[in-house]
């Protein structure tokens, strides 16, 4: 597997100038002789195929969804990171760079962060020229606030959806292309496998989802930006449609699978209330800017939270690490939760929740700005759990939310295969082991908006365009395999519903991949991962049939890919002895409890081959080297 | 809790869609609505028939694809709520309810309570944007926005299309929501250079979809998740009629449309 990050030579801080210069074009006349397909139509895939439109390129753009407004971009909330330094606080590309690099627990290529950090002052330009409504200041400028794991204040935000106004300017953008013809959209589409023929990734089979249609769609370049895969733990902030299915298939046509195991558990989550529960609400990261987190000293404390005088509380966060205090990283907020529940000091009827409390801030501040800050998750909160945050505090507690994990792309952002690139939170990404909050849109959008434009022209000029039709054989062997898999799986009509299985791999993982893992728990997961998928295969029912609109089918073919992935997510945490970001393995730790790297060891990213039917993948490394960020244990004291 | 659900089944667009009776136990009053559904649909996969479908995705309220009658009012009883965030506790034990999909020529049912609200792409498509191609835009605090107005530009482009304000109109308009993205974007002075033509073609986009008229009954509004206002619909109408004397000026000056 050739692993070359092909950084261009040179000073961080030219390197992407550099590169831009060196690419090869496409001259303008040439571009819509070139076909490419865009998988995804969140703030990754939407900017891309928008972007790619407006060059003149010849795109098609899949979703799953209805419409592509509706890409789980759509539900962040918190903000978008740029450095700006609007605030003229000591913000700048380097600090930005600098705080995701070490954000990442020096697992990222510093190459990529630089650029990130780079584009993201054109991010937020692109945005507001698009009539994203920010929020602003009296004087009409934009205003900013602090997210975890920084000291100045660079995240942009539209109260609390900042993922929907981002995504519905790249929407509309979009849709500008559709409606000028350049951009042919299918939603209701999902790619269920990648084409590729002579090494090259050459298109994608789709399943229509109305019609229950499968069929081939070819091209010059195949972009995946289908999000990430966090819901192979079955409960996680995802929306339920999210799944890991086109780049699995990548996987296993050849794409290599960057450190899997980098999943990120986010610390302020609404808590579990039942086996019914189908997903877990997100309370933001931005509520930190102003609510403080504790629980009761004293163990099994039954008194109503203001009845518990300050005293008898310990505000954790702002005990433990008193320079960032609330704000600190999310992999140390959760482990934070985590330790004092473990303790039996959590609050709530499971004893699985901490308190996230406002009374401090709105007794500053006035309960109308704390309304108009974060007015909507107040709502949200009180929707879900019947509770008024205004007068007491929420509950929450870490959920699985986000994976740093993904295709391993070099710095052009193509992966192992050919004409295969992937962005946003698809792709091993520039987050390293651990994502900073604000930084997954600013990721997607850079990607989208300004690298793949470049690096995939310089792809396309080096291929002839055309030359393949859907009804080449080989295309047409692809397209069958589809058809035999989703023939089976409606053949077995066993007894159990696709989502109790899915249930239980996701209980198996949470348990022992999730915050905090050990070797005899990775072993056991390992043992009982391909028993569940046994059991799928097995006794599966998957109601109905192929030719109609087909919810349980299309839920089948997500947790069968799941059931793979999830195994190779539990074999990478295994190998992966160290902890790192939101990597924690319970034998790698100082006293405190603080994670313990291993730099001498796994200074690099993981990225697995698949090597077939009932063997065992290869693990290869990429080395990662950190000239500007040097490495150190992380701290944040 | 128990409940009577009384739901729409329906195959396919071109078949013909009928009530049917289900009768549901134990009934939690933490579930959501669409985690009560799961429940039901969970036992009739058990009982080896076909699950209701019903579309939905971030389960959050922000991505509109959820969305369906209940006793006739679009999201049900709790305002400013989308059925996905809507909870059991605002149910009573032994409730009877009806569940319909969202009524409208311009949204056809594809399945049991799923419509296709694709006219709202179209929509946005014939100018629900401002032309800005990537790499043109300025630094972004170049352009002052009063506060005022990008509080306004937000509360309208709060709307998640979940097509509810159609379901709700008896004359099934489409106004509140393209109203919402004409205010949206005429509310800033990055919308201005297109603002006319953004008026014209949106309108003339709706009215070949076969949405109805706004006759300012305001049940669009009532039911609306996101809160989004009528006065939208009022500065649509605005915007439009402004936009048509534009256009006849700039027409007889030969200018473009
Ligand atoms: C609740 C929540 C809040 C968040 N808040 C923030 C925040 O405040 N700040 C921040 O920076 N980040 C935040 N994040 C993270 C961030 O939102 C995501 O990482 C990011 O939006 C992912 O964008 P994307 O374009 O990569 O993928 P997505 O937006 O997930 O888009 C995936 C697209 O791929 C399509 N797709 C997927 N699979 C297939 C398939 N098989 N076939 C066809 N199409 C497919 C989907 O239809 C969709 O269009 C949040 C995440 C969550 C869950
Ligand atoms: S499922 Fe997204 S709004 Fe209800």
């Amino acid at each position: 597997m050739n692993l070359d990050s092909r950084c261009p030579s040179g000073p961080i801080e030219q390197k992407w100038d550099k590169a831009k210069f060196e690419m090869k074009l496409v001259n303008p006349a040439n571009k819509r002789k070139y076909s490419v397909i865009v998988v995804g139509s969140g703030l990754a895939g939407g900017a891309a195929a928008a972007t790619l439109g407006e060059l003149g390129y010849n795109v098609s753009c899949f979703c799953f969804q209805d419409s592509p407004r509706r890409a789980h971009s759509i539900a962040a909330q918190g903000g978008i990171n740029a450095a700006k330094n609007y605030q003229n606080d000591g913000d700048s590309v380097f600090r930005l760079f600098y705080d995701t690099v070490k954000g990442g627990d020096f697992r990222a290529r510093e190459a990529n962060v630089y650029r990130l950090a780079e584009v993201s002052v054109h991010i937020i330009d692109q945005c507001v020229a698009q009539g994203v409504p920010f929020a602003r200041e009296y004087g009409g400028v934009l205003a900013n606030r602090s997210f975890g794991g920084a000291q100045v204040s660079r995240t942009f935000y539209a109260r609390g959806q900042t993922g929907q106004q981002l995504l519905l300017g790249c929407y509309q953008a979009l849709e500008r292309q559709v409606g000028a013809g350049r951009v042919a959209m299918y939603y209701r589409h999902e790619m269920l496998d990648l084409v590729v023929i002579d090494g090259r990734a050459r298109g994608i089979i789709t399943r229509d989802l109305v019609s229950g249609k499968i069929a081939a769609y070819v091209a010059d370049a195949v972009v995946l930006a289908t999000g990430g895969y966090g819901n192979v733990f079955f409960l996680s902030t995802n929306a339920k449609g999210s799944n890991a299915t086109a780049i699995w298939r990548a996987y296993k046509k050849g794409a290599g699978f960057g450190n899997p195991c980098f999943t990120q558990i986010h610390p302020t989550c609404i808590p579990v209330s039942g086996d019914y529960q189908s997903k877990l609400t997100l309370m933001s990261e931005s509520l930190r800017n102003d609510g403080r987190i504790w629980v009761p000293k004293e163990k099994g404390d039954k008194r109503t939270p203001s009845q518990i005088p300050e005293a008898e509380r310990d505000y954790y966060l702002e005990r433990r690490y008193p320079s960032f205090g609330n704000l600190s990283p999310r992999d140390i907020a959760s482990r934070a939760a985590k330790m004092v529940c473990d303790d039996g000091l959590g609050v709530g009827p499971t004893g699985l929740g901490v308190y996230l409390e406002f009374a401090e801030a709105i007794g500053r501040l006035g309960r109308t700005t704390i309304e108009e800050r974060y007015g909507n998750l107040f709502e949200m909160y009180e929707r879900i759990t019947g509770e008024d945050p205004y007068s007491s505090p929420m509950r929450i507690f870490p959920a699985v939310h986000y994976t740093m994990g993904g295709l391993w792309v070099d710095y052009n952002l193509q992966s192992t295969i050919p004409g295969l690139f992937v962005l946003g939170e698809a792709n091993f990404s520039d987050h390293g082991a651990n994502r900073l909050g604000a930084s997954a849109l600013m990721q997607g959008l850079a990607d989208g908006y300004f690298v793949i434009p470049y690096t995939l022209g310089h792809y396309l000029a080096g291929v002839k365009p055309g030359n393949l039709t859907p009804d080449d054989p080989e295309v047409l062997a692809a397209q069958r395999a589809v058809e035999d898999k989703t023939r089976q799986l409606l053949a077995i009509k066993g007894k159990r519903s696709v989502d109790s299985i899915h249930r239980e791999l996701g209980k198996v993982l949470w348990e022992y991949c999730g915050m905090a893992r050990n070797r005899a728990g990775l072993e056991h997961a390992i043992a009982k991962i391909p028993e569940i998928r046994e059991e799928f295969w097995k006794n599966v029912n998957v109601t109905g049939e192929n030719a109609e609109m087909n919810q349980a089918l299309e839920k089948a073919g997500r947790v069968a890919d799941f059931l793979e992935l999830g195994e190779l997510l539990c074999r990478d945490a295994l190998i992966r002895e160290e902890s790192c970001g939101g990597h924690f393995r319970e034998e790698y730790q100082t006293e405190e409890g603080e994670a313990v790297r291993n730099d001498d060891k796994f200074c690099h990213a993981a990225v697995w081959e698949y090597k077939g039917e009932n063997q065992a993948p290869e693990r290869h490394i990429e080395p990662l080297e950190f000239e500007y960020v040097h490495l150190a244990q992380r701290s944040y004291k | 809790m128990k409940l009577v659900l009384n739901i729409w089944r329906q195959k396919n667009q071109n078949s013909r869609g009928g009530m049917v009776r289900y009768e549901l136990d134990g009934v939690n009053e933490h579930m959501s609505f669409l985690e009560m559904l799961d429940v039901l649909n969970e036992q009739l996969t058990e009982k080896g028939e076909d699950p209701v479908t019903f579309e939905h995705d971030c389960r959050e309220g922000i991505c509109g694809c959820c969305g369906f009658m209940i006793n006739g009012v679009a999201h049900g009883p709790h305002r400013g709520t989308t059925v996905c965030q809507l909870h059991m506790r605002h149910f009573r034990d032994g409730e009877e309810l009806w569940l319909e999909p969202w009524r409208a020529a311009a949204f056809p049912v594809l399945k049991d309570l799923l419509v296709d609200r694709a006219a709202f792409d179209r929509i946005i498509a014939a100018g629900g944007f401002i032309s800005v191609n990537t790499g043109s835009a300025q630094d972004a605090n170049t352009i002052a926005v009063q506060k005022h107005c990008a509080e306004l530009a937000m509360d309208a482009a709060a709307c998640i299309g979940c097509g509810a304000c159609v379901a709700a109109c008896p004359n099934a308009s489409a106004s509140l929501f393209v109203g919402a993205k004409i205010s949206h974007l005429a509310l800033l002075p990055q919308g201005q250079p297109e603002r006319s033509r953004r008026a014209l073609n949106m309108v003339a986009q709706m009215q070949q979809e076969v949405f109805g008229s706004c006759t300012n009954i305001g049940e669009c509004e009532a039911v609306c998740p996101k809160g989004v206002k009528l006065e939208n619909i009022a500065r649509m109408n605005r915007e439009y009629i402004k936009a048509a004397w534009a256009y006849r000026e700039e027409a007889a000056a030969g200018g473009g449309g």
